[in-house]
Protein backbone atom coordinates (compact mmCIF):
# COMPACT_ATOMS: atom_id res chain seq x y z
CA UNK A 1 0.00 0.00 0.00
CA UNK A 2 2.54 2.37 1.05
CA UNK A 3 4.85 1.33 -2.05
CA UNK A 4 1.61 2.62 -4.13
CA UNK A 5 0.89 6.09 -2.67
CA UNK A 6 4.37 6.49 -2.38
CA UNK A 7 4.29 6.10 -6.75
CA UNK A 8 0.99 8.08 -6.70
CA UNK A 9 3.09 10.72 -5.18
CA UNK A 10 6.35 10.30 -7.77
CA UNK A 11 3.57 10.65 -10.05
CA UNK A 12 1.83 13.80 -9.34
CA UNK A 13 5.11 15.46 -8.98
CA UNK A 14 6.33 14.57 -12.26
CA UNK A 15 2.76 14.64 -13.63
CA UNK A 16 2.65 18.57 -12.59
CA UNK A 17 5.67 19.16 -14.77
CA UNK A 18 4.05 17.38 -17.56
CA UNK A 19 1.34 19.83 -17.03
CA UNK A 20 3.41 22.64 -17.60
CA UNK A 21 5.15 21.50 -20.56
CA UNK A 22 1.32 20.83 -21.77
CA UNK A 23 0.46 24.09 -20.97
CA UNK A 24 2.96 25.12 -23.44
CA UNK A 25 2.31 23.44 -26.28
CA UNK A 26 -1.67 23.65 -25.70
CA UNK A 27 -1.08 27.97 -25.77
CA UNK A 28 0.84 27.74 -28.73
CA UNK A 29 -1.53 25.43 -30.31
CA UNK A 30 -4.39 27.47 -29.51
CA UNK A 31 -3.08 30.73 -30.51
CA UNK A 32 -1.15 29.69 -33.87
CA UNK A 33 -2.86 26.08 -34.84
CA UNK A 34 1.11 25.06 -34.77
CA UNK A 35 1.46 21.35 -33.67
CA UNK A 36 5.15 22.57 -31.73
CA UNK A 37 7.29 19.23 -31.78
CA UNK A 38 9.71 20.55 -30.50
CA UNK A 39 8.39 21.46 -26.83
CA UNK A 40 10.47 18.84 -25.02
CA UNK A 41 14.01 20.73 -26.51
CA UNK A 42 12.56 23.66 -24.93
CA UNK A 43 12.29 22.04 -21.83
CA UNK A 44 15.88 20.38 -22.37
CA UNK A 45 17.48 23.82 -23.52
CA UNK A 46 15.95 25.73 -20.47
CA UNK A 47 17.40 22.90 -18.25
CA UNK A 48 20.55 22.86 -19.54
CA UNK A 49 21.00 26.96 -19.79
CA UNK A 50 19.90 26.88 -15.74
CA UNK A 51 22.54 23.83 -15.56
CA UNK A 52 25.53 25.92 -17.24
CA UNK A 53 25.13 29.17 -14.93
CA UNK A 54 24.56 27.73 -11.81
CA UNK A 55 27.19 25.18 -11.72
CA UNK A 56 29.80 26.46 -14.72
CA UNK A 57 29.16 30.20 -13.88
CA UNK A 58 28.76 29.50 -10.54
CA UNK A 59 25.74 31.97 -9.92
CA UNK A 60 23.13 31.85 -7.17
CA UNK A 61 20.62 29.61 -8.23
CA UNK A 62 17.86 32.26 -8.27
CA UNK A 63 19.67 34.32 -10.75
CA UNK A 64 20.46 31.65 -13.20
CA UNK A 65 16.65 30.74 -12.74
CA UNK A 66 16.00 34.07 -13.81
CA UNK A 67 18.39 33.76 -15.94
CA UNK A 68 17.10 31.03 -17.63
CA UNK A 69 13.48 32.90 -18.13
CA UNK A 70 14.81 35.87 -20.19
CA UNK A 71 17.12 33.46 -22.09
CA UNK A 72 14.07 31.21 -23.39
CA UNK A 73 12.04 34.43 -23.69
CA UNK A 74 14.69 35.67 -26.64
CA UNK A 75 15.09 32.07 -27.98
CA UNK A 76 11.19 31.78 -28.06
CA UNK A 77 11.11 35.24 -30.12
CA UNK A 78 13.72 34.40 -32.71
CA UNK A 79 12.48 31.07 -33.42
CA UNK A 80 8.91 32.35 -33.67
CA UNK A 81 9.94 35.09 -35.84
CA UNK A 82 12.97 33.76 -38.19
CA UNK A 83 11.30 30.50 -38.09
CA UNK A 84 7.12 29.84 -37.77
CA UNK A 85 6.13 33.29 -39.13
CA UNK A 86 7.42 33.02 -42.56
CA UNK A 87 5.36 30.03 -42.21
CA UNK A 88 2.07 31.47 -41.73
CA UNK A 89 -0.81 30.06 -44.21
CA UNK A 90 1.65 27.43 -45.21
CA UNK A 91 0.15 23.88 -45.27
CA UNK A 92 0.46 22.20 -41.83
CA UNK A 93 2.72 19.46 -42.83
CA UNK A 94 5.18 22.07 -43.52
CA UNK A 95 5.02 23.80 -40.52
CA UNK A 96 5.14 20.41 -38.59
CA UNK A 97 8.64 19.16 -40.28
CA UNK A 98 9.76 22.63 -39.68
CA UNK A 99 9.07 22.44 -35.83
CA UNK A 100 10.63 18.63 -35.64
CA UNK A 101 13.83 20.21 -37.95
CA UNK A 102 13.45 22.44 -34.80
CA UNK A 103 13.53 19.91 -32.12
CA UNK A 104 16.78 18.15 -33.71
CA UNK A 105 18.57 21.50 -33.98
CA UNK A 106 18.03 21.97 -30.56
CA UNK A 107 19.20 18.93 -29.35
CA UNK A 108 22.38 18.64 -31.33
CA UNK A 109 23.40 22.01 -30.11
CA UNK A 110 22.92 20.58 -26.58
CA UNK A 111 24.66 17.90 -27.58
CA UNK A 112 27.24 19.67 -28.93
CA UNK A 113 28.17 21.99 -25.99
CA UNK A 114 27.31 19.78 -22.69
CA UNK A 115 27.61 16.14 -23.72
CA UNK A 116 25.57 13.27 -23.67
CA UNK A 117 25.89 11.90 -20.43
CA UNK A 118 24.23 12.81 -17.21
CA UNK A 119 24.31 16.00 -15.48
CA UNK A 120 23.59 16.70 -11.75
CA UNK A 121 22.22 20.26 -10.36
CA UNK A 122 23.50 20.94 -6.81
CA UNK A 123 20.83 20.27 -4.21
CA UNK A 124 19.27 23.80 -3.86
CA UNK A 125 16.76 22.61 -1.38
CA UNK A 126 17.13 21.02 2.03
CA UNK A 127 16.83 16.79 1.82
CA UNK A 128 15.97 16.27 5.13
CA UNK A 129 12.21 14.90 3.82
CA UNK A 130 8.52 15.95 5.10
CA UNK A 131 6.21 13.39 6.43
CA UNK A 132 2.94 13.36 4.57
CA UNK A 133 0.68 10.65 5.76
CA UNK A 134 3.79 8.93 7.25
CA UNK A 135 5.49 8.87 3.81
CA UNK A 136 8.72 10.96 3.60
CA UNK A 137 8.36 13.58 0.50
CA UNK A 138 11.82 15.19 -0.11
CA UNK A 139 10.98 19.06 -0.29
CA UNK A 140 12.40 19.51 -3.94
CA UNK A 141 8.84 17.38 -4.76
CA UNK A 142 6.73 19.81 -2.75
CA UNK A 143 8.35 22.94 -4.39
CA UNK A 144 8.02 21.23 -7.48
CA UNK A 145 4.21 20.55 -7.24
CA UNK A 146 4.04 24.16 -5.45
CA UNK A 147 5.54 25.62 -8.45
CA UNK A 148 3.32 23.71 -10.73
CA UNK A 149 0.24 24.44 -9.33
CA UNK A 150 1.48 28.67 -8.41
CA UNK A 151 2.16 28.79 -12.53
CA UNK A 152 -1.51 27.56 -13.18
CA UNK A 153 -3.44 29.99 -10.77
CA UNK A 154 -1.01 32.84 -12.90
CA UNK A 155 -2.50 31.74 -16.03
CA UNK A 156 -5.53 30.96 -15.51
CA UNK A 157 -6.17 34.41 -13.88
CA UNK A 158 -4.46 35.75 -16.81
CA UNK A 159 -6.80 34.29 -19.34
CA UNK A 160 -9.26 35.13 -17.48
CA UNK A 161 -8.92 38.52 -16.23
CA UNK A 162 -5.74 40.37 -18.40
CA UNK A 163 -6.55 41.76 -21.97
CA UNK A 164 -3.89 40.33 -23.41
CA UNK A 165 -5.18 37.24 -21.93
CA UNK A 166 -8.57 37.57 -23.50
CA UNK A 167 -7.08 39.02 -26.70
CA UNK A 168 -5.08 35.60 -26.73
CA UNK A 169 -8.65 33.40 -26.71
CA UNK A 170 -9.95 35.56 -29.22
CA UNK A 171 -6.91 35.03 -31.68
CA UNK A 172 -7.76 31.63 -30.81
CA UNK A 173 -11.02 31.59 -31.54
CA UNK A 174 -10.91 33.84 -34.77
CA UNK A 175 -8.15 35.31 -36.24
CA UNK A 176 -9.59 37.48 -38.22
CA UNK A 177 -11.97 39.15 -36.78
CA UNK A 178 -9.24 40.00 -33.33
CA UNK A 179 -7.19 41.93 -36.19
CA UNK A 180 -10.55 43.86 -36.75
CA UNK A 181 -10.44 44.28 -33.15
CA UNK A 182 -7.54 45.94 -33.53
CA UNK A 183 -5.57 43.15 -31.77
CA UNK A 184 -1.85 42.66 -33.25
CA UNK A 185 -1.97 38.54 -34.18
CA UNK A 186 1.69 39.10 -34.77
CA UNK A 187 2.95 39.64 -31.19
CA UNK A 188 0.45 37.29 -29.77
CA UNK A 189 1.77 34.71 -31.84
CA UNK A 190 5.09 35.56 -30.50
CA UNK A 191 3.53 36.12 -26.96
CA UNK A 192 2.60 32.46 -27.03
CA UNK A 193 5.66 31.08 -28.36
CA UNK A 194 7.38 33.17 -25.01
CA UNK A 195 4.96 32.01 -22.26
CA UNK A 196 5.34 28.61 -23.75
CA UNK A 197 9.26 28.34 -23.72
CA UNK A 198 9.15 30.10 -20.45
CA UNK A 199 6.74 27.37 -18.80
CA UNK A 200 9.08 24.30 -20.63
CA UNK A 201 11.70 25.87 -19.03
CA UNK A 202 10.64 25.99 -15.58
CA UNK A 203 9.66 22.51 -15.87
CA UNK A 204 12.99 21.65 -17.43
CA UNK A 205 14.56 22.98 -14.02
CA UNK A 206 12.48 21.61 -11.92
CA UNK A 207 13.22 17.85 -13.65
CA UNK A 208 16.73 18.55 -13.51
CA UNK A 209 16.30 19.31 -9.68
CA UNK A 210 15.05 16.07 -9.17
CA UNK A 211 16.10 13.56 -11.33
CA UNK A 212 19.43 15.51 -13.21
CA UNK A 213 19.61 16.36 -16.50
CA UNK A 214 20.62 14.26 -20.14
CA UNK A 215 20.46 15.15 -23.50
CA UNK A 216 17.15 13.13 -23.52
CA UNK A 217 15.16 15.41 -21.69
CA UNK A 218 13.74 16.62 -25.33
CA UNK A 219 11.83 12.76 -25.04
CA UNK A 220 9.51 14.74 -22.66
CA UNK A 221 7.79 16.23 -25.01
CA UNK A 222 6.49 12.91 -26.45
CA UNK A 223 4.95 12.37 -22.86
CA UNK A 224 3.26 15.52 -23.12
CA UNK A 225 1.00 14.01 -26.43
CA UNK A 226 -0.98 11.79 -23.99
CA UNK A 227 -1.55 14.38 -21.86
CA UNK A 228 -3.20 17.26 -23.91
CA UNK A 229 -4.30 14.79 -26.09
CA UNK A 230 -6.16 13.01 -22.94
CA UNK A 231 -7.24 16.66 -22.07
CA UNK A 232 -8.43 18.10 -25.03
CA UNK A 233 -5.76 19.72 -27.55
CA UNK A 234 -7.19 23.66 -26.75
CA UNK A 235 -7.97 23.85 -22.99
CA UNK A 236 -5.56 24.85 -20.49
CA UNK A 237 -7.47 22.69 -17.46
CA UNK A 238 -7.70 19.61 -19.76
CA UNK A 239 -3.34 20.44 -20.05
CA UNK A 240 -3.25 20.12 -16.35
CA UNK A 241 -5.39 17.29 -15.62
CA UNK A 242 -4.07 15.33 -18.52
CA UNK A 243 -0.41 15.96 -17.00
CA UNK A 244 -1.30 14.78 -13.26
CA UNK A 245 -3.27 11.86 -14.92
CA UNK A 246 -0.85 10.30 -17.00
CA UNK A 247 2.08 11.47 -14.65
CA UNK A 248 0.06 9.34 -11.64
CA UNK A 249 -1.01 6.67 -14.37
CA UNK A 250 2.69 5.50 -15.72
CA UNK A 251 3.90 5.73 -12.45
CA UNK A 252 1.18 3.02 -11.03
CA UNK A 253 1.44 1.00 -14.11
CA UNK A 254 5.25 1.06 -13.95
CA UNK A 255 5.41 -0.27 -10.17
CA UNK A 256 2.55 -2.15 -10.32
CA UNK A 257 4.01 -4.27 -13.83
CA UNK A 258 7.46 -4.91 -11.23
CA UNK A 259 5.45 -5.57 -8.33
CA UNK A 260 2.86 -8.12 -9.88
CA UNK A 261 4.77 -9.37 -13.03
CA UNK A 262 8.41 -8.97 -12.80
CA UNK A 263 8.54 -6.41 -15.47
CA UNK A 264 10.33 -3.28 -15.97
CA UNK A 265 10.80 -0.39 -18.16
CA UNK A 266 6.61 -0.20 -18.82
CA UNK A 267 6.94 3.19 -17.91
CA UNK A 268 7.33 4.20 -21.52
CA UNK A 269 4.59 2.76 -23.14
CA UNK A 270 2.18 2.84 -20.42
CA UNK A 271 1.05 6.61 -21.09
CA UNK A 272 0.44 5.36 -24.79
CA UNK A 273 -2.16 2.76 -23.65
CA UNK A 274 -3.91 4.59 -20.80
CA UNK A 275 -3.87 7.16 -24.41
CA UNK A 276 -6.15 4.80 -26.68
CA UNK A 277 -7.78 3.47 -24.27
CA UNK A 278 -9.31 6.88 -22.95
CA UNK A 279 -9.35 7.93 -26.83
CA UNK A 280 -11.75 5.05 -27.68
CA UNK A 281 -14.16 6.13 -24.55
CA UNK A 282 -13.87 9.76 -25.16
CA UNK A 283 -12.82 10.97 -28.64
CA UNK A 284 -12.86 14.58 -27.88
CA UNK A 285 -10.23 14.01 -24.64
CA UNK A 286 -11.46 14.68 -21.44
CA UNK A 287 -12.33 18.63 -21.98
CA UNK A 288 -11.94 19.20 -25.81
CA UNK A 289 -14.47 21.78 -27.14
CA UNK A 290 -17.04 19.98 -29.42
CA UNK A 291 -17.79 23.12 -31.55
CA UNK A 292 -21.02 25.42 -30.05
CA UNK A 293 -23.79 24.33 -32.16
CA UNK A 294 -26.78 26.40 -31.77
CA UNK A 295 -30.29 25.01 -32.74
CA UNK B 1 -15.23 67.76 -45.16
CA UNK B 2 -14.91 63.30 -46.23
CA UNK B 3 -13.47 61.70 -43.48
CA UNK B 4 -13.40 58.74 -46.30
CA UNK B 5 -11.84 59.20 -50.12
CA UNK B 6 -11.70 55.88 -51.68
CA UNK B 7 -10.36 56.76 -55.31
CA UNK B 8 -10.00 54.63 -58.50
CA UNK B 9 -9.50 51.53 -56.26
CA UNK B 10 -8.05 48.13 -57.88
CA UNK B 11 -7.74 45.38 -55.68
CA UNK B 12 -6.59 41.45 -56.43
CA UNK B 13 -7.06 38.70 -54.87
CA UNK B 14 -4.33 35.80 -54.87
CA UNK B 15 -2.25 37.95 -57.68
CA UNK B 16 -5.46 36.88 -60.12
CA UNK B 17 -8.50 37.67 -59.36
CA UNK B 18 -9.92 41.15 -60.54
CA UNK B 19 -12.22 42.24 -57.89
CA UNK B 20 -12.40 45.81 -57.69
CA UNK B 21 -11.94 47.82 -60.69
CA UNK B 22 -11.36 51.33 -60.06
CA UNK B 23 -13.93 52.14 -56.87
CA UNK B 24 -14.87 55.69 -56.16
CA UNK B 25 -16.90 57.06 -52.91
CA UNK B 26 -16.09 59.72 -50.46
CA UNK B 27 -17.67 59.54 -47.00
CA UNK B 28 -18.77 62.82 -45.63
CA UNK B 29 -17.46 63.50 -42.31
CA UNK B 30 -20.77 62.59 -39.80
CA UNK B 31 -22.71 61.35 -42.44
CA UNK B 32 -24.29 57.68 -42.71
CA UNK B 33 -23.34 56.51 -46.59
CA UNK B 34 -24.42 52.93 -47.74
CA UNK B 35 -22.99 50.96 -50.32
CA UNK B 36 -25.27 48.71 -52.50
CA UNK B 37 -24.73 46.27 -54.80
CA UNK B 38 -25.29 42.25 -55.19
CA UNK B 39 -23.64 39.16 -54.56
CA UNK B 40 -20.11 39.23 -55.08
CA UNK B 41 -20.04 42.55 -56.59
CA UNK B 42 -17.23 43.39 -54.34
CA UNK B 43 -18.93 45.45 -50.84
CA UNK B 44 -16.97 43.70 -48.39
CA UNK B 45 -13.85 43.57 -50.77
CA UNK B 46 -14.52 47.39 -50.28
CA UNK B 47 -14.80 47.55 -46.82
CA UNK B 48 -11.69 45.58 -46.33
CA UNK B 49 -9.90 47.25 -48.20
CA UNK B 50 -10.30 50.24 -45.66
CA UNK B 51 -10.18 49.19 -42.84
CA UNK B 52 -6.46 46.93 -44.11
CA UNK B 53 -8.18 43.32 -43.80
CA UNK B 54 -7.32 42.31 -46.87
CA UNK B 55 -3.57 41.44 -46.28
CA UNK B 56 -4.57 38.09 -44.68
CA UNK B 57 -6.69 37.16 -47.28
CA UNK B 58 -4.06 37.23 -50.00
CA UNK B 59 -5.53 40.29 -51.15
CA UNK B 60 -3.57 43.59 -52.32
CA UNK B 61 -4.40 47.10 -53.65
CA UNK B 62 -2.78 47.51 -56.43
CA UNK B 63 -3.68 51.21 -57.71
CA UNK B 64 -5.49 54.15 -56.40
CA UNK B 65 -5.67 55.47 -52.95
CA UNK B 66 -7.59 55.42 -49.57
CA UNK B 67 -7.69 58.74 -47.98
CA UNK B 68 -8.86 58.73 -44.20
CA UNK B 69 -8.68 61.78 -42.96
CA UNK B 70 -6.99 62.99 -45.50
CA UNK B 71 -4.14 60.61 -45.49
CA UNK B 72 -3.48 57.39 -47.42
CA UNK B 73 -3.98 54.39 -45.73
CA UNK B 74 -3.53 51.74 -47.84
CA UNK B 75 -0.29 50.33 -46.21
CA UNK B 76 -1.16 50.76 -42.99
CA UNK B 77 -1.49 47.22 -40.83
CA UNK B 78 -5.49 46.35 -39.30
CA UNK B 79 -3.90 47.47 -35.63
CA UNK B 80 -2.64 50.63 -36.93
CA UNK B 81 -5.97 51.79 -38.58
CA UNK B 82 -8.08 50.56 -35.26
CA UNK B 83 -6.25 52.94 -33.50
CA UNK B 84 -6.82 55.07 -36.00
CA UNK B 85 -10.37 54.88 -35.57
CA UNK B 86 -11.13 53.16 -38.40
CA UNK B 87 -13.25 50.03 -37.45
CA UNK B 88 -14.92 47.28 -39.40
CA UNK B 89 -18.04 45.53 -37.83
CA UNK B 90 -17.38 42.18 -40.48
CA UNK B 91 -19.98 40.25 -42.38
CA UNK B 92 -21.25 37.11 -40.42
CA UNK B 93 -20.98 39.08 -36.92
CA UNK B 94 -17.50 37.13 -35.77
CA UNK B 95 -17.95 37.59 -32.51
CA UNK B 96 -15.84 34.89 -30.48
CA UNK B 97 -18.09 32.17 -29.20
CA UNK B 98 -16.71 30.85 -26.26
CA UNK B 99 -15.84 34.53 -24.67
CA UNK B 100 -18.65 35.63 -22.74
CA UNK B 101 -20.31 39.19 -24.00
CA UNK B 102 -18.36 41.31 -21.56
CA UNK B 103 -15.00 39.56 -22.75
CA UNK B 104 -16.41 40.16 -26.50
CA UNK B 105 -16.45 43.80 -25.53
CA UNK B 106 -13.00 43.58 -23.79
CA UNK B 107 -11.81 42.84 -27.32
CA UNK B 108 -13.31 45.70 -28.61
CA UNK B 109 -12.14 47.56 -26.58
CA UNK B 110 -8.65 46.53 -26.75
CA UNK B 111 -6.96 49.67 -28.10
CA UNK B 112 -8.42 51.41 -25.71
CA UNK B 113 -6.89 52.79 -22.06
CA UNK B 114 -8.28 50.15 -19.33
CA UNK B 115 -10.08 53.00 -17.41
CA UNK B 116 -12.58 53.46 -19.95
CA UNK B 117 -13.66 50.26 -20.38
CA UNK B 118 -16.58 50.64 -17.30
CA UNK B 119 -17.89 53.67 -19.11
CA UNK B 120 -17.91 52.78 -22.90
CA UNK B 121 -19.84 49.50 -21.67
CA UNK B 122 -22.01 51.19 -19.67
CA UNK B 123 -22.92 53.02 -23.77
CA UNK B 124 -22.60 49.62 -25.18
CA UNK B 125 -25.44 48.60 -22.33
CA UNK B 126 -27.52 51.48 -22.53
CA UNK B 127 -27.42 50.91 -26.62
CA UNK B 128 -28.61 47.64 -25.98
CA UNK B 129 -29.95 46.60 -23.16
CA UNK B 130 -29.95 42.94 -23.67
CA UNK B 131 -26.57 42.17 -23.91
CA UNK B 132 -26.61 43.92 -20.04
CA UNK B 133 -28.59 40.91 -19.14
CA UNK B 134 -26.68 38.71 -20.83
CA UNK B 135 -23.23 39.57 -20.33
CA UNK B 136 -21.75 36.99 -18.40
CA UNK B 137 -23.52 34.11 -21.03
CA UNK B 138 -21.21 32.45 -23.39
CA UNK B 139 -21.51 34.76 -26.68
CA UNK B 140 -22.12 32.01 -28.61
CA UNK B 141 -24.98 30.57 -27.25
CA UNK B 142 -27.06 34.23 -28.15
CA UNK B 143 -29.62 34.45 -30.83
CA UNK B 144 -28.36 35.55 -34.05
CA UNK B 145 -29.84 39.19 -33.41
CA UNK B 146 -27.86 39.70 -30.10
CA UNK B 147 -24.74 38.14 -32.10
CA UNK B 148 -25.26 41.38 -34.18
CA UNK B 149 -25.87 44.00 -31.40
CA UNK B 150 -22.41 42.41 -29.74
CA UNK B 151 -20.66 42.85 -33.20
CA UNK B 152 -21.90 46.29 -32.93
CA UNK B 153 -21.42 46.65 -29.39
CA UNK B 154 -17.77 45.61 -29.90
CA UNK B 155 -17.59 48.28 -32.42
CA UNK B 156 -18.91 51.05 -30.21
CA UNK B 157 -16.03 49.89 -27.54
CA UNK B 158 -13.32 50.96 -29.42
CA UNK B 159 -14.38 54.55 -30.21
CA UNK B 160 -14.61 54.66 -33.98
CA UNK B 161 -14.46 57.92 -36.04
CA UNK B 162 -15.35 55.75 -39.28
CA UNK B 163 -17.53 52.68 -38.61
CA UNK B 164 -18.44 50.13 -41.54
CA UNK B 165 -20.67 47.78 -41.22
CA UNK B 166 -21.22 44.65 -43.94
CA UNK B 167 -24.87 43.43 -43.91
CA UNK B 168 -25.64 43.77 -40.08
CA UNK B 169 -29.07 42.93 -41.16
CA UNK B 170 -28.03 39.46 -42.26
CA UNK B 171 -30.80 36.81 -41.40
CA UNK B 172 -32.45 38.85 -39.20
CA UNK B 173 -36.24 39.23 -38.80
CA UNK B 174 -37.73 42.91 -39.86
CA UNK B 175 -38.49 44.19 -36.64
CA UNK B 176 -34.99 43.35 -34.90
CA UNK B 177 -34.07 44.83 -38.43
CA UNK B 178 -35.10 48.23 -37.66
CA UNK B 179 -33.99 48.30 -34.05
CA UNK B 180 -30.28 47.76 -35.68
CA UNK B 181 -30.78 50.52 -38.00
CA UNK B 182 -32.13 52.59 -35.27
CA UNK B 183 -29.17 51.93 -33.17
CA UNK B 184 -26.89 52.73 -36.16
CA UNK B 185 -28.58 55.95 -36.29
CA UNK B 186 -28.45 57.21 -32.89
CA UNK B 187 -24.96 55.96 -32.43
CA UNK B 188 -24.27 57.88 -35.53
CA UNK B 189 -25.96 60.95 -34.06
CA UNK B 190 -24.81 61.03 -30.60
CA UNK B 191 -21.11 59.57 -31.08
CA UNK B 192 -20.40 61.62 -33.74
CA UNK B 193 -19.35 58.15 -35.73
CA UNK B 194 -19.11 58.70 -39.27
CA UNK B 195 -20.32 55.01 -41.21
CA UNK B 196 -20.02 53.49 -44.21
CA UNK B 197 -22.78 51.24 -44.06
CA UNK B 198 -22.87 47.70 -46.32
CA UNK B 199 -26.30 45.96 -47.09
CA UNK B 200 -28.51 43.91 -49.21
CA UNK B 201 -31.49 45.31 -47.63
CA UNK B 202 -31.45 48.24 -50.35
CA UNK B 203 -34.75 50.05 -49.09
CA UNK B 204 -33.50 49.72 -45.62
CA UNK B 205 -30.48 51.50 -46.07
CA UNK B 206 -31.26 54.01 -48.85
CA UNK B 207 -34.10 55.34 -46.35
CA UNK B 208 -31.33 55.38 -43.61
CA UNK B 209 -28.30 56.88 -45.46
CA UNK B 210 -27.81 60.60 -45.97
CA UNK B 211 -25.80 59.13 -49.01
CA UNK B 212 -25.56 55.95 -51.53
CA UNK B 213 -23.77 53.98 -54.10
CA UNK B 214 -25.13 51.38 -56.14
CA UNK B 215 -21.91 48.81 -57.35
CA UNK B 216 -22.00 46.36 -59.81
CA UNK B 217 -18.60 43.88 -60.89
CA UNK B 218 -16.32 46.09 -58.82
CA UNK B 219 -17.31 49.66 -59.89
CA UNK B 220 -20.00 52.24 -58.46
CA UNK B 221 -22.77 52.28 -61.21
CA UNK B 222 -24.54 54.92 -59.15
CA UNK B 223 -25.08 57.13 -56.53
CA UNK B 224 -27.07 59.87 -54.99
CA UNK B 225 -28.71 61.33 -51.89
CA UNK B 226 -30.62 58.56 -50.08
CA UNK B 227 -33.79 59.71 -50.86
CA UNK B 228 -33.28 60.41 -54.60
CA UNK B 229 -32.08 56.65 -55.11
CA UNK B 230 -35.35 55.60 -53.44
CA UNK B 231 -37.32 57.16 -55.78
CA UNK B 232 -35.32 56.58 -58.77
CA UNK B 233 -37.44 54.54 -61.13
CA UNK B 234 -33.90 52.02 -62.37
CA UNK B 235 -33.45 51.65 -58.65
CA UNK B 236 -36.87 51.04 -57.57
CA UNK B 237 -37.34 48.61 -60.20
CA UNK B 238 -33.97 46.68 -59.77
CA UNK B 239 -32.68 46.85 -56.28
CA UNK B 240 -35.87 47.47 -54.58
CA UNK B 241 -37.80 44.82 -56.94
CA UNK B 242 -40.69 47.20 -57.62
CA UNK B 243 -41.79 47.58 -61.15
CA UNK B 244 -43.62 51.11 -62.31
CA UNK B 245 -47.00 49.61 -61.14
CA UNK B 246 -45.35 48.38 -57.92
CA UNK B 247 -46.14 44.58 -59.02
CA UNK B 248 -42.49 43.03 -58.29
CA UNK B 249 -40.35 42.16 -61.69
CA UNK B 250 -39.34 38.58 -61.71
CA UNK B 251 -35.30 38.12 -61.55
CA UNK B 252 -34.80 37.01 -64.82
CA UNK B 253 -35.53 40.43 -65.35
CA UNK B 254 -32.71 41.50 -63.37
CA UNK B 255 -30.07 39.82 -64.86
CA UNK B 256 -31.32 41.34 -68.39
CA UNK B 257 -30.64 44.48 -66.12
CA UNK B 258 -27.15 43.96 -65.34
CA UNK B 259 -26.34 42.09 -68.48
CA UNK B 260 -27.27 45.52 -70.13
CA UNK B 261 -25.65 47.77 -67.50
CA UNK B 262 -22.01 45.56 -67.75
CA UNK B 263 -22.36 46.69 -71.55
CA UNK B 264 -22.66 50.01 -70.62
CA UNK B 265 -20.27 50.13 -68.13
N1 LIG C 1 -10.32 35.91 -50.15
C1 LIG C 1 -10.73 35.87 -51.43
N2 LIG C 1 -10.00 35.23 -52.34
C2 LIG C 1 -10.40 35.18 -53.64
N3 LIG C 1 -11.50 35.76 -54.09
C3 LIG C 1 -12.27 36.43 -53.23
C4 LIG C 1 -11.93 36.52 -51.85
N4 LIG C 1 -12.87 37.23 -51.21
C5 LIG C 1 -13.76 37.58 -52.16
N5 LIG C 1 -13.41 37.11 -53.37
C6 LIG C 1 -14.14 37.30 -54.61
O1 LIG C 1 -14.30 38.67 -54.82
C7 LIG C 1 -15.61 38.95 -55.30
C8 LIG C 1 -16.26 39.99 -54.43
O2 LIG C 1 -16.41 39.47 -53.13
P1 LIG C 1 -17.02 40.30 -51.94
O3 LIG C 1 -17.01 39.44 -50.74
O4 LIG C 1 -16.33 41.60 -51.84
O5 LIG C 1 -18.50 40.51 -52.46
P2 LIG C 1 -19.74 41.17 -51.73
O6 LIG C 1 -20.22 42.28 -52.57
O7 LIG C 1 -19.43 41.50 -50.33
O8 LIG C 1 -20.78 39.98 -51.80
P3 LIG C 1 -21.87 39.52 -50.71
O9 LIG C 1 -23.04 40.42 -50.86
O10 LIG C 1 -22.20 38.11 -51.13
O11 LIG C 1 -21.24 39.56 -49.37
C9 LIG C 1 -16.34 37.62 -55.33
O12 LIG C 1 -16.37 37.20 -56.67
C10 LIG C 1 -15.52 36.72 -54.50
O13 LIG C 1 -15.57 35.42 -55.01
MG1 LIG D 1 -19.96 40.73 -48.53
Amino acid sequence: MEYYLQLIINGLVVGSIYSLVALGFVIIFKATKVVNFAQGELVMVGAYICFALTVQFQLPFLASFLLTLVFSIVLATVVERLILRPLIGEPIISVIMVTIGLSSMLKSFVQMVWGTQIQVFPAILPQEPYMLLGLPIAPVYVAAFGLSALLFGVFSLFFKYSSLGIAMRATAFDQQAAQSMGIGIKSIFALSWCIAAVVSSIGGIILGNINGINAQLGHLGLKVFPAVILGGLDSLLGAALGGLIIGVLENICEGAAKDLFGLGGFKEVASFLILVVILMVKPYGLFGTKEIERV
Amino acid sequence: MNILQVQNLEVVYNDVVLVLKGLSLDVASGSITTLLGANGAGKSTTLKAVSGLLAGENGKVTSGSVLYDGADTVRLSPEKLVRAGVFQVMEGRRIFEDLTVEENLRCGAYTQPARLFAHNAEKVYSYFPRLRERRHQLAGYMSGGEQQMLAIGRAVMACPKLLLLDEPSLGLAPLLVEEIFDIVRRINATEGVSVLLVEQNARMALSLADYGYIMENGRIVMDGKGEDLLRNPDVQEFYLGLGHGGEKRSYHDVKHYRRRKRWLG
